[in-house]
């Protein structure tokens, strides 16, 4: 599996407008559905973005969304780069909950939070890590097809939630499938607490310090896979295995190391859902968290920057449709999903269809 | 005389910029047996594929049976009653025989009654030239001489009244290759004609009626078999071109540094692809393989650089055996500490990273050294110094380190190649057609920094298909057939007609 | 006895979609294409038959529009996997998600039931098919249950699906079809210097996969529960992927893959807390898995070999 088909246009072409075709052309067809069910494409574009980003808590909720959404597609890219294609992600973000939940099970009680946060952010990560593992071993060492594995191991791993949540981790007596409540020490700080610090007054939402874990992510993102060695082997195993091979680069090794950084990666997501919102788990905190990351990784072209654009778009897509679904209840949270199939299948698997057509406007200037 | 089975006026095809068929004008007469011999790139199976429908001539006329033709695709060749047995065969693995050669020609809806009808056939043509094909047999299952007349069957289930054969003996024993003519004089002996595409003259004297000599794209001779020997064939095939001339003082070489003691290699179904290779290489000295492509040199190219596993045999560099370091296979990462250096046959596959950088690709292998790191990272500026730096000494254009390998031209892409492999300071360089598709200024300026590494002392292994570069470079030359070495011949004794018969597997 | 032949009524009920999935299947990746978006194409021909059914208040018009849908989309797959030359996992994977978000939003504003579709009405539905005496035997033991349980009382599409496993093995394996699908999943170069056309044959062989998820799609929402469910396909499309694989890419061993996953599925039902002599109350989750486990040892080579179609995934580029 080889991605990226060389492409004729300036890169920097490449880079903006195909996507931004890409994009233009899932709205387009969104909106054509949005008509087919009665609605009025332009007003609901209106609501939507007003939603998002019209007032304060739209805001921090926009940006709730696009943590989590940072994470996955970070997770995803990185896989892409060693030529893999992680659908784990939301396994992997599954089971990181876990290792959040069992960290603040076993130290909650006692330990502050100068100890507390980092340790289950390391938790997630490790969770994260060891589920991406296993499809990653399989696929060096034994060939299995890591699509295939990946696929089974997000079965697999709800079928092991369900059965933790039924017999360890529900909440005795509490309603919902959950967890029970982590103590504080846990939690990751809010923006408004850390605001409040600083004198401002930020309205009252979900988002936390995890963004800031993000951006940092996208940096070391960023140096890991192309200023570093271990990125230039991952890099030069996706791109062409045999010229690694003759580079004397252990191939197997890169490409479970790679599964194992998409895990960690996507396993971060967890602390943003379970430690910065809900602080318990629920049953369905993953939510579809990992294949958004798909969409925002194919979107975002692999690179932190056009990561943290796409999932800035899908954090807003998120909170603006549920705003959107108040106002017009004939459009609900699942019309997102609709527009991320088709920013998948645009930005993934036709990414050089308009290419053809533009071109030719590229070709006359030097 | 015969009749006319084929004739072709005026062949004219080019690609870019390679010229592959000038004007080139054939008759084969049917019920013969004709060769078309030629080292590699002569054009001979462009021509072929010409007639074969896979390429569309730029200009010239093809007459099949005095008729002119117009032959589009394979489906029109073999409406025309032409079959192909193409060097790399095109069997379905897991289907079996029936099934393989009923493909595409099941003449109906279910497969029963095609298949029958194939048995039935099937029978009378083993019968008929006696192939002795197991009809129910699968195909992945079966060596590959049987293999290769099953493709025969192949074509003539389909009516082929003219067959053609690409390097048909590349992958045959001797005795599968004896066989092989067995049936083929059966073929012509029932009236068909065969055509067979070849650089080993030894088939060519022993099988053929009619010979057609091809170099750089012409026609160079047109002969009956019985006229010739094989030294008036090889003359003719090889030529006297303008030799490369690179200048080159007479050294004496050196110590051993590179020796290569009974190398064989076995794949997966236990062929032998390199069978008991002895060979050194001194300090100071360019050992030359010669020989036509598949028999073998790369196989052994690829066994000392660490990507094949040897079955046997020792590889001393400086008196140490460096396939005892991990099981026969030492670690293309150890080879390069060690001081032996690769440069891969094929650069864009193997060599580079395409969309790369030149910058990046000026550290593949080498990305661990320490004087590109700063800290964890990259040192960026040494990393674009070290590419400059390249780019300097190698004339490498265009010369912004930051452009993507693959927009550059095949020369300067394997400029970076040997850029880097050299500037880590080997003692021994093993180098792989260093000049395919290449330009002229650049082939230039890499032959004379081989000889120039060589000056300096180092021990370089070149393999090549190009006997041109291969005369011009080497002190000694090996060549190579069928997986052994077939002779060695210093290169002031070197001609190109001798070579050409070793070449050609004809023992000296 | 009665115990093991319900268990074994609910086990072909489960397993019906399950194998017209993975026949559909079978078509696309014996040609060469890989087809993860067989879930979200028997999710769309749910939603889409119901639909039909609901308004035209036949079940037949439902399922043709079910298969409609369901070729529709395997069209996308097919366009972009064979003449775009584009990632065919990526494609599966955005045929699925496509599938999982336009089914409610659709059902929402043509419905409003929250994104499922109105409860079928009787005569929209398939009816489960009595067959003559089964009252007469039905206290025959063995013989009875056998009757009444496996034999009679099934919807047509089960019936239907028993007639189409023997006609897609026939198809692979014994007319010119099936020779010209495996050869180009196999070896596309080999069919193509043989002159067969193999865009043409992998398009084909997709339109028939399209046709066999449409139906299991209405298997599910005109038959099993009477109206369209948001997320109903609940994983059967990657379920009858992994059946395939484990019946390594034939036809009968892929049904006996379902037959065996939807007996896991039908014996986890009825275990539910349910307390076993020796080892106690078996978790469901844990038969569950075993579909999904059993599939990862499979493809790791732990238990036998699973080899895929040589060509697959590997768009046809015309060499030479």
């Amino acid at each position: 599996m080889k991605f990226g088909q060389p492409s004729t246009l300036p890169r920097w072409a490449q880079l903006s407008v195909l996507p931004l075709l890409n994009l233009l052309a899932a709205l387009a067809i969104t909106g054509l559905v949005v008509w087919l069910i009665g609605e009025d494409p332009w007003e609901c574009l209106k609501l939507l973005v007003g939603g998002a980003f019209g007032y304060g808590e739209g805001i921090g909720y926009t940006l709730f969304y696009t943590t989590g959404y940072i994470f996955t597609g970070l997770s995803v890219a990185a896989a892409f780069h060693a030529g893999l294609f992680n659908i784990g992600g939301e396994g992997q973000v599954y089971i990181a909950g876990l290792g959040v939940s069992l960290a603040c099970y076993a130290f909650d009680s006692f330990m502050p939070a100068v100890f507390m946060v980092p340790l289950t952010i390391m938790a997630s990560m490790l969770f994260g890590a060891a589920w991406a593992f296993m499809p990653g071993y399989l696929q060096a060492k034994r060939g299995s097809h890591i699509v295939v594995t990946t696929i089974m191991f997000n079965y697999i791993a709800a079928a092991l939630m369900g059965y933790l949540f039924n017999r360890v981790l529900m909440e005795k007596g509490g309603t919902n499938t959950a967890t029970r409540a982590f103590a504080e020490a846990s939690w990751m700080p809010s923006m408004q607490q850390m605001g409040g610090w600083l004198g401002l007054t930020l309205p009252n939402t979900p988002l936390n310090a995890s963004l800031f874990i993000a951006l940092i992510c996208c940096v070391l993102f960023w140096l890991v896979v192309w200023h570093s060695k271990w990125g230039f082997e991952l890099r030069t195993v996706g791109t062409n295995e045999q010229a690694a091979r003759f580079a004397g680069m252990n191939v197997s090794k890169v490409v479970i190391v790679a599964m194992c950084f998409a895990g960690a990666l996507a396993g971060l997501a967890a602390v943003n859902e379970i430690l910065g919102s809900t602080h318990r788990m629920n049953m369905t905190f993953t939510n579809g968290i990992g294949f958004v990351g798909i969409a925002v990784a194919l979107m975002g072209r692999n690179h932190p920057v056009g990561i943290v654009l796409s999932a800035l778009l899908f954090g807003a897509l998120t909170q603006g449709g549920l705003d959107l679904s108040l106002d017009k209840p004939n459009i609900t949270r699942e019309m997102i999903i609709f527009i991320q199939g088709l920013i998948i299948l645009f930005c993934g698997a036709l990414e050089n269809l308009f290419e053809p057509f533009i071109a030719p406007l590229f070709k006359r200037k030097p | 005389m015969a009749e006319i089975a084929i004739e072709l006026t005026g062949i004219d095809k080019r690609f870019g910029d390679v010229h592959a068929n000038r004007n080139v004008s054939l008759t084969i007469y049917q019920g013969s047996i004709h060769g078309i011999i030629g080292e590699n790139g002569a054009g001979k199976s462009t021509l072929m594929s010409i007639l074969y429908g896979y390429y569309q001539a730029d200009s010239g006329h093809i007459q099949v049976r005095q008729q002119p033709v117009h032959i589009r695709n394979s489906h029109d060749a073999i409406r025309l009653g032409i079959g192909m047995v193409h060097q790399h065969f095109m069997l379905v693995d897991n289907f079996s025989v029936l099934e393989n050669i009923v493909l595409g020609a099941e003449g109906g809806f279910t497969l029963k009654s095609g298949l029958d009808a194939a048995r039935i056939h099937l029978k009378q043509l083993n019968q008929d030239y006696g192939l002795e094909v197991d009809p129910d047999a699968i195909v992945g299952q079966l060596g590959v001489g049987l293999q290769q007349r099953v493709e025969i069957l192949k074509a003539l289930y389909r009516g082929a009244e003219v067959l053609i054969l690409d390097e048909p003996t590349a992958v045959l024993t001797p005795q599968e290759a004896d066989h092989l003519f067995r049936i083929l004089r059966a073929l012509r002996d029932q009236g068909k004609t065969v055509v067979i595409i070849t650089h080993k003259l030894r088939e060519v004297i022993d099988v053929t009626d009619r010979v057609t000599v091809m170099r750089a794209g012409e026609v160079v001779g047109n002969v009956m078999t019985a006229d010739v020997d094989k030294e008036d064939l090889a003359d003719l095939m090889v030529g006297r071109k303008v030799n490369l001339q690179v200048e080159k003082s007479t050294r004496t070489p050196g110590e051993v540094l590179l020796d290569v003691r009974h190398v064989s290699l076995k794949d997966k179904r236990g062929v032998e692809l390199l069978k008991d290779i002895n060979l050194q290489v001194r300090a100071g000295e360019i050992v030359g393989i010669a020989g036509v492509s598949g028999n073998g040199q790369s196989e052994l190219l690829e066994v000392l650089a660490g990507m094949l596993p040897a079955s046997e045999g020792e590889m001393l560099f400086k008196g140490e055996d460096l396939f005892r370091l991990k099981g026969h296979r030492p670690k293309p990462s150890i080879l390069r500490e060690k001081g032996v250096a690769h440069i891969p046959e094929d650069r864009s596959r193997e060599g580079l990273v395409k969309t790369f950088s030149v910058f990046e690709n000026s550290i593949l292998g080498y990305h661990h050294d320490r004087d590109i790191q700063k800290g964890w990272l990259y040192n960026r500026t040494a990393l674009i110094e070290k590419a400059k730096r390249f780019i300097q000494q190698f004339d490498i254009r265009p010369t912004n380190p930051l452009l993507r390998a693959g927009q550059l031209s095949g020369g300067n892409q394997q400029k970076v190649v040997l850029a880097r492999e050299i500037d880590s300071n080997p003692d021994v360089l093993l180098v792989g057609q260093p000049t395919r598709g290449v330009d002229i200024g650049a082939i230039e300026l890499i032959h004379k920094q081989l000889v120039k590494l060589r000056d300096e002392g180092k021990a370089i292994l070149l393999v090549s298909v190009e006997l041109d570069e291969i005369l011009a470079l080497s002190d000694r030359i090996l060549v190579m057939a069928g997986g052994r070495i077939t002779g060695e011949v210093p290169a002031h004794e070197a001609t190109a007609t001798g070579l050409g018969c070793l070449m050609g597997g004809v023992q000296s | 006895m009665d115990l093991l032949f319900s268990i074994l009524e609910s086990t072909l009920r489960a397993a019906t979609p399950l194998m017209l999935a993975s026949l559909a299947g079978l078509f696309s990746e014996r040609s060469g294409v890989v087809d993860i978006s067989l879930e979200g194409k028997i999710l769309a021909a749910a939603f889409a038959s119901a639909s039909v059914a609901y308004i035209s208040h036949s079940p037949w018009m439902g399922m043709a529009a079910g298969m409609g849908v369901a070729v529709a989309l395997a069209m996308v797959h097919a366009f972009v996997s064979v003449t775009y030359n584009g990632n065919q996992l990526i494609s599966g994977m955005a045929i699925n998600i496509i599938a999982s978000g336009l089914t409610p939003v659709l059902g929402l504003a043509w419905f409003q039931q929250g994104g499922n579709s109105p409860q079928l009405e009787s005569d929209m539905r398939f009816h489960e098919i009595a067959w003559p005496g089964v009252d007469a035997v039905r206290d025959i033991p063995f013989i009875g249950p056998f009757y009444s349980h496996l034999i009679s009382g099934h919807s047509i599409i089960v019936y239907l699906t028993f007639i189409i496993i023997p006609v897609v093995t026939w198809f692979i394996y014994r007319s010119r079809f099936g020779l010209r699908v495996r050869a180009v999943g196999e070896n596309p170069h080999a069919a193509d210097t043989a002159g067969i056309s193999v865009a043409r044959i992998r398009y084909t062989a997709l339109f028939w996969g399209g046709l066999l998820c449409g139906m299991a799609g209405t298997f599910l929402s005109v038959y099993q529960t009477g109206g369209f469910i948001r997320e109903m396909s609940a994983g059967k499309g990657f379920l009858a992927l992994a059946a395939l694989i484990f019946g390594k890419w034939r036809p009968v061993p892929a049904v006996i893959g379902c037959l065996l996953f939807a007996f896991f599925d039908a014996i986890q039902i009825r275990l539910e807390g349910v307390s076993l002599p020796m080892v106690g109350e078996v978790p469901s989750q844990l038969i569950q898995v075993i579909p999904y486990v059993l599939t990862v040892l499979l493809m790791a080579g732990f238990v036998g070999r699973a080899t895929a179609p040589k060509a697959i995934g590997v768009p046809f580029v015309k060499s030479r």
